[in-house]
């Protein structure tokens, strides 16, 4: 009876402070909620001024070997390495009915080397490192049900170019328990026609006005009838992809997630690349040569599971089925294990095959009545691992005692194909707030 | 038979997990809300994401984007 005196009112006693914290002790002044921002005149602090909310910066170190690139027929190095930086920053305001507006821009830089591309030329004289920038901008507009946004991309490198535009609507469901996504994206890419020196035809051709343009191994000029020449951007070649996004996450019970994923992507136009030699069976080369459409399906699934107290369980399985013949599966497990709540170690694996695209074969075994025919080993029947540890520290007083720095990941990975190709990724990722 | 029952089996499990899903108040949601259980990659994944679109078949459903960027060398 004591016991239940005892626990009866120890019970009351935490009751009291709890309410004492919600009772209203300022009459006259305006209640405050915790899930809506207001102004305070005290602090300056007013949520309706844009603000950095947050920076991030991700930078990569990706070193590639293998001995099947497609630049010399699906023979010779594939030796590449990468250094990629990116940062994304994060800008904050509230708009009428305290909608949340999320502004993000975002730029990213890559410098690579490319064993391989020396050998555009025929002779390996071709330079072999190349630059990328691109970057991308992103507004959001955040409701209590949902979300709805729009993006823009640019990439541009020294064969490429690509624009690309998004929208996004996101809807919470089922008691704020389920999330349903939509997002449909297109990009609009050129890519230029860089023709394995051998393959150019050295023509001249002479328009009406008199002008002449001379195209060569070397570049192409164009002669004016006044005499005056120049040289000439090379053509570009235009690549269109279109997708459809639908995703629905559900919170299953308090320690289960799962998301379900679909795209459905529709590509046109110029789908082959310019440099990429075929050997026919008699030992003659030529370009690659790919449909000119294809349509892809992903299908794809996420649960994460939160098991006992620090071992958390993220799994990911996709399906992916494509017009060009090729099927493939991707399993992925990550075991992030807490050693404190603020520090997780995360080893992770991931599993994927792909069977072949009916246009593959590979060095000289394509004929030469075959309609279409690449010998690019991403479209060749294979399997590849790829596994490694990741580190995140995100302690409240911020990393290495810099309150600004609130988060830091740390991962490697080691990846091998059945082709033999083999590639080792180091990335760093920093969060500011 | 057996093939077709290995695809329904995942399916019909997945479906009956989400019917019978309990509705989580907020304060149940402090596993779930953990940073490590955020149904989407990681921001230090991106460049790994890049890579394997580039070097197989495959891509999309993952949230990444599918398209844009050559990935040529």
């Amino acid at each position: 009876m004591k016991k239940v005196f005892l626990t009866a009112l120890g019970f009351a006693m935490i009751c009291h402070h709890s309410l004492a914290q919600l009772r209203d002790t300022s009459a006259g002044k305006t209640p405050v909620s915790l899930y809506s921002p207001v102004p305070t005149a005290d602090t300056g602090y007013n949520p309706h001024k844009l603000r950095l909310d947050e920076v991030n910066l991700v930078s990569s170190y990706y070193s590639q070997n293998g001995d099947h690139s497609p630049v010399t027929g699906g023979i010779g190095t594939e030796k590449v390495t990468d250094i990629s930086n990116g940062i994304d920053l994060k800008f904050l305001w509230y708009g009428p009915n305290n909608r949340k507006n999320t502004l993000s821009a975002g730029l990213g830089f890559d410098m690579h080397t490319s064993a391989s591309q020396a050998y555009v030329s025929a002779t390996g004289a071709s330079k072999k490192d190349g630059t990328r920038v691109y970057p991308s901008l992103d507004w959001t507009v955040e409701g209590k049900k949902g979300s709805f946004g729009i993006g823009t991309y640019l990439s541009t490198e020294y064969n490429y170019n690509s624009f690309g535009a998004d929208m996004h609507f996101s809807r919470k469901v089922n008691n704020n328990n389920g999330e349903f996504s939509v997002k449909v994206q297109a990009y609009l890419d050129n890519v230029t026609l860089i023709y394995p020196s051998e393959l150019i035809p050295e023509t001249t051709t002479v328009t009406s006005s008199g002008t002449v343009i001379t195209t060569t191994a070397s570049g192409r000029t164009i002669s004016g009838s006044s005499g005056g020449s120049h040289e000439s951007n090379i053509p570009t070649s235009p690549r269109n992809t279109y997708t459809g996004s639908l995703s629905y996450s559900q919170m299953i019970n308090s320690r289960l997630q799962v998301a379900f994923m679909v795209d459905l992507v529709k590509q046109d136009g110029f789908l082959s690349l310019p440099f990429h030699r075929v050997y026919w069976s008699n030992g003659k080369d030529t370009i690659e040569h790919l449909p000119s459409s294809r349509a892809k399906l992903p299908l794809g699934f996420r649960l994460n599971y939160f098991l006992g107290d620090n071992i958390i369980i993220r799994s990911y399985y996709r399906y992916y089925t494509d017009d060009w013949g090729i099927r493939s599966n991707t399993a992925n497990i990550e075991i992030p294990y807490k050693i404190t709540p603020f520090f997780s170690l995360s080893p992770f694996y991931r599993y994927y095959d792909q069977t072949a695209a009916r246009y593959f074969a590979p060095y000289m075994a394509h004929s030469p009545a075959d309609e279409y025919y690449t010998s690019n080993y991403a479209y060749s029947k294979f399997n590849a691992s790829f596994y490694g540890v990741g580190l995140r520290l995100a302690p409240p007083k911020g990393v290495f005692g810099w309150q600004n720095l609130h988060e830091l990941e740390l991962r490697y990975g080691h990846y091998s194909q059945t082709t033999d190709l083999v590639s080792d990724v180091l990335s760093l990722s920093l969060g500011f707030k | 038979m057996i093939k077709q029952l290995i695809y329904v089996f995942p399916v019909m499990l997945l479906v009956a997990a989400i019917t019978s899903c309990a509705h989580l108040k907020e304060y149940q949601k402090s596993r779930l809300n953990d940073s490590e259980m955020v149904l989407a990659n990681r921001k230090a994944e991106k460049n790994e994401l890049n890579f394997q679109s580039y070097r197989e078949a495959a891509s999309g459903a993952n949230a990444g984007k599918t398209g844009g960027g050559c990935g040529c060398n």
